[in-house]
């Protein structure tokens, strides 16, 4: 390596460096600095000074971070199962290689481009009380269904939230089902067919098996969405009603931002990646370990 | 008469007209009321089937949104920081990545293995000590702090990287006997042959960009520099809720992204299949 190439290495790694050190690394580390002080967003004249741990014992005490947390976990275990099932349920259906599968791929994909904040304020009518969907469940029900303010209810809000983010994101899952799908080699199923195997049994001991690295990325990436879980709650409801749609990150807006408090909201954002880096952790560690088998 | 093989079509069929029901209904219905002039009908017709046959259709509501809103300059704002960023992250993400595939230096190792541990940071996990950095740098309320922060990023610098490794050797020995400097050969070589993966980084940071709500929340405080997702929120705050407004508003949003994306599907799809490829 030369001179000159030295110029050329650092004339082309220079402005991404530069950009990832001052916003990604610097925030990074500065996420952990500021936990330990009472930093606010508007200084405050009495300064800033370091407080130890006094944050993380705040957190530790803070109800409402425990709430958010709680519902956090809520959103994996319900939303992420059945968004993985569906996602696979449609990559198997538009793979059948019939005819306009493809159309019916582009439809499944729609509300994956839409920006969340439409797709909240678009479903915030379809959940009115007089709305469709309440419409739309008293019809299925023969009237038996009375009508639900899905929005303003403390035990349907959270579940109707969940409902439309499984509508929006599924799609997305869906094309990378899709792509391992077809990854898959026809042979595999040519073998399956000469041995007599049924649909079931091809699904079971072929497509399942072979699908393995997709179903856990998959899964580790709805999770950590589900921990990022922050527009369609501040848009639908704002946390509410009485806290039962409040999230970690709505925590982390309302503590920050709307309270001005930065080293409290670096506390609890510390605390939030790290909860994200244990679930990145276990994603490299099961899709490593399979990798080594291959 | 149905043999097995039309049956399980027809199954299948059905099954996917379900679905195509379930994912399409509410797109439809957004665009079904904003076409519906009158408040009063929408409310009337809103759990019938008739909301999604408007009778008399009109785009007063979408007038109605020009009017009540700079919705102009929300647009013009949103396709500025969305169309910026991309730009300058294709320039600055396919320079880093090239310069990591392509050369043997002193700390490249360092380099590549800081890139991908950073694809583990989430931004929310930076967002409230980068409020701070910017707020110190006054640079709330602006286009640029709603598109410095977001140019350089680990995800497409990987992806590119791991495109460009791949790039035949003997091409750029061939160039550089040519007498060809290395400038020309990324300019001229490299982004030529890398336009699919290109277009697949910038449908990525397209789809980021335009969707972003947390951060421009953050830090704009008027219309000036507001984006739509923000002005969407803030529209949707105000009592009494129009819903024909609100849903032209939204249709506005949406119809030209879909419509985009249909036409560029086959692109998205695959690009959102090399996203999962680990």
């Amino acid at each position: 390596m030369n001179r000159s190439n030295g110029t050329v290495i650092s004339s082309f790694l220079t402005p991404a460096v530069v950009l990832l050190l001052a916003f990604m690394i610097l925030p990074f580390a500065m996420a952990f600095v500021l936990s330990f002080t009472n930093s606010r967003l508007i200084p405050s004249p009495r300064g800033t000074s370091n407080v130890g741990l006094t944050n993380y014992e705040k957190v530790m005490n803070d109800d409402l971070f425990w709430t958010g947390l709680k519902h956090n976990f809520y959103f994996v275990i319900i939303v992420v199962p059945i968004q993985t099932a569906l996602a696979l349920l449609l990559a198997i259906l538009v793979n059948q290689k019939l005819k306009f599968s493809k159309f019916f791929r582009t439809f499944y994909f729609i509300p994956t481009v839409a920006a969340m904040v439409t797709i909240a304020v678009v479903w915030s009518f379809l959940y009115h009380p007089n709305g469709l969907i309440n419409a739309f469940l008293k019809t299925i029900t023969g009237g038996y269904w009375g009508g639900v303010d899905f929005l303003n209810n403390k035990a349907w809000a959270f579940p109707a939230i969940m409902a439309m983010s499984i509508w929006q994101g599924v799609g997305f899952q869906m094309l990378i089902f899709l792509a391992g799908l077809q990854d898959i080699p026809e042979s595999y199923y040519e073998a399956a067919d000469i041995d007599g195997a049924n649909d079931w049994q091809k699904f079971r001991f072929i497509t399942l098996p072979q699908l393995k690295n997709t179903t856990t990325f998959v899964v580790i990436s709805t999770t950590i969405l589900a921990f990022r879980l922050f527009t369609q709650v501040l848009v639908m409801t704002n946390g509410g009603p009485q806290s039962s749609t409040y999230t970690v990150m709505l925590h982390i807006y309302n503590m920050a931002y709307k309270r001005l408090n930065i080293g409290y909201g670096s506390s609890l954002t510390v605390v939030f990646f790290l909860i994200i880096l244990t679930i990145s952790l276990i994603q490299r560690y099961l899709l490593g370990e399979e990798r080594e088998v291959v | 008469m149905f043999d097995f093989r039309t049956r399980r079509q027809l199954i299948l069929y059905i099954l996917m007209t379900i679905f195509l029901i379930i994912f399409f209904a509410p797109i439809l219905y957004m665009l079904t009321t904003s076409l519906t002039p009158n408040e009063e009908q929408i409310l009337k017709n809103m759990a019938t089937f008739r909301a999604f046959i408007p009778t008399n259709v009109g785009l007063n509501n979408y007038i109605d949104v020009f009017e009540r809103m700079p919705f102009g300059r929300f647009l013009f704002n949103s396709i500025f920081i969305v169309s910026t960023t991309i730009l300058l992250g294709l320039v600055v993400n396919s320079m880093a990545a090239f310069a990591l595939a392509r050369f043997q230096f002193k700390g490249r190792n360092l380099i590549i293995s800081t890139v991908l541990a950073l694809m583990i940071i989430p931004f929310e996990a930076i967002a409230v000590p980068l409020l701070l950095i910017t707020n110190r740098l006054g640079w709330l309320d602006s286009y640029h702090v709603q598109i410095i922060p977001f140019i350089a990023n680990p995800f497409y610098i990987f992806l590119l990287y791991q495109f460009f490794i791949n790039f035949p050797k003997e091409l750029e020995e061939a160039a550089i006997i040519d007498g060809a400097s290395w400038y020309k050969i990324y300019y001229k070589l490299a982004i030529p042959l890398s336009k699919p993966i290109l277009a697949s980084v910038a449908i990525l940071h397209f789809l980021m960009q335009w969707k972003r709500f947390l951060w421009p929340l953050m830090v704009t405080r008027g219309p000036a520099f507001r984006p739509l997702t923000v002005a969407m929120q803030v529209f949707f705050g105000q009592y009494p809720r129009l819903w024909g407004d609100i849903m032209a508003f939204a249709a506005m949003m949406t119809l030209p992204i879909v419509i985009l994306f249909i036409i560029l599907q086959d692109r998205y799809v695959s690009t959102v299949a090399r996203s999962g490829i680990k």
